[in-house]
């Protein structure tokens, strides 16, 4: 299904994102802003921050997120190379995956640069099973990423296209988002097991990812 | 099929004020809850209404999907619409039914929370038709349909973990309900039916009308030689 191509174009955007570090850079000034602003509206002592945490670090890593979806297509719509893709016989769940992988691969490197600086600011010190924790980061940006790209190149084919993305991939991430943020409360509170949240990440990533690969064709091809 | 219409529209006047009459007359009062009960017949009938024009919706964007026709795009775009609306309206009364029985405007239960993502959805859902340029419009819109259903069981799953404690429904939940109290739900419901599928009926005919009216326009635009205007 996903023959030679899904290698080139990943090599292509990383070194890309390399060289210029346009998202990497933006989303994690965002990323910032938003953990400084949150430390401001909330003002939490070490307990509540340990019960709040897992909300507001996800919070953070969602929207920063959005900010390197956006970016995603964008580079292949200038100079029409995405009709290019389209003629060509390639197959688009090669180019989706490439995509979704390079994306997946971005929020990764952000919450591992962001992490250490939640854990300074919020005092953060895990009760339950910290192992878990990078499990459910995993689980969770794959689940953002793979819907997020799906519908950025839905949203490519819209007016204003930058407001539609979080409009369409907010409402469906919606159990998503749920699954991560009790999952990391759960391990951060070591109050209760976060197995259940795991594995209705593990449904999620499998059913949507399944949903993107058979329709991706569909949308890519929408003339 | 013209002339259906009226005749159908006094149907359905008829069904709606004995529907009225039922739930507000001979419907019995409820022991507990009181006079503010009788907005249940309303909730739920609209609840019924709405998540059955959402799985119309469903269906038609998977008959557009494989077949590319477009009346079930059209179809798909007219129950979301109305759909959207009744489930605005279960959204509403839950609240004003909610706040004298519970106490509060709202709790985050699992049915509750159910409804408000899928009106979520759905308002997305119509957002992307309304920015989306057109064309592909109808692609997309199925496609997120798709994405939107395959979301409700794991929205299901999740809320039901994370709020085990949820109140029981009022019908199927064990408890008996008064056959007056059933029938004047049954009848509400069939009136609201007939509304929604009135509405809907109305909405098909204008949108294909409206898409007639743009193809002729831009068939003139192309017979139309250059330069005269």
């Amino acid at each position: 299904m996903s023959s030679g191509l899904t290698t080139p174009t990943l090599i292509k955007d990383l070194r890309l994102e390399w060289r210029s570090k346009d998202a990497i850079n933006s989303m994690l000034f965002f990323a910032l802003l938003v953990v400084v602003i949150f430390s401001f509206a909330f003002d939490p002592i070490a307990e509540e921050s340990r019960q709040i945490a897992g909300g507001l670090v996800w919070v953070a890593f969602l929207f920063a997120a959005v900010v390197a979806l956006n970016q995603t297509w964008a580079r292949e719509v200038r100079n029409a190379v995405l009709d290019a893709y389209r003629v060509s016989p390639a197959p688009p769940n090669s180019l989706f995956l490439a995509k979704a992988i390079g994306n997946f691969i971005f929020v990764c490197v952000l919450e591992a640069l962001m992490t250490p600086l939640f854990i300074a600011f919020y005092n953060l010190r895990a009760l339950g099973a910290a192992y878990l924790l990078p499990v459910v980061a995993i689980l969770g940006t794959w689940a953002l990423v793979v819907n997020g790209t799906f519908f950025a190149a839905m949203s490519l084919r819209t007016r204003s296209r930058e407001i539609m993305l979080p409009l369409l991939l907010f409402p469906i991430s919606i159990p998503a988002v749920l699954a991560m943020v009790s999952a990391t409360s759960a391990i951060l509170t070591g109050e209760y097991s976060p197995k259940f949240w795991i594995v209705l990440l593990v449904a999620y990533d499998v059913v949507f990812t399944t949903g993107c690969l058979l329709l991706f064709d569909t949308v890519l091809n929408a003339e | 099929m013209k002339r259906a219409f009226p005749i159908f529209g006094v149907v359905t006047a008829v069904l709606l004020s004995y529907g009225l009459y039922q739930a507000l007359v001979v419907a019995p009062t409820e022991q507990t809850m009181g006079e503010v009960q009788r907005i249940f017949y309303y909730h739920v009938s609209s609840a019924w209404t709405a998540f059955l024009l959402f799985l119309i919706n469903f269906v038609a964007s998977i008959v557009y999907l494989v077949r590319r026709n477009t009346k079930a795009d059209i179809i798909a775009l007219v129950t979301a619409e109305v759909g959207v609306v009744f489930c605005t309206v279960v959204l509403v009364t839950g609240p004003i039914w909610a706040r004298p029985v519970w106490g509060i405007w709202w709790t985050w239960d699992l049915r509750l929370t159910l409804t408000l993502v899928l009106w979520l959805i759905y308002v997305s859902y119509l957002m992307l038709r309304r920015f989306s340029t057109s064309g592909q419009t109808p692609l997309l819109a199925a496609a997120l349909s798709v994405f939107g259903a395959l979301d409700v069981p794991l929205v299901y799953f999740s809320i039901w973990y994370f709020r085990t404690q949820h109140p029981q429904p009022v019908v199927g939940g064990g408890g008996s309900i008064d056959p007056r109290m059933m029938h004047a739900l049954l009848m509400n419901w069939a009136a609201f039916l007939c509304l929604a599928f009135m509405i809907s009926w109305s909405r098909y005919r204008l949108e294909r009308l409206r898409r007639e009216v743009e193809e002729m326009q831009g068939l003139e635009a192309l017979l139309e030689p250059r330069g005269v205007r």
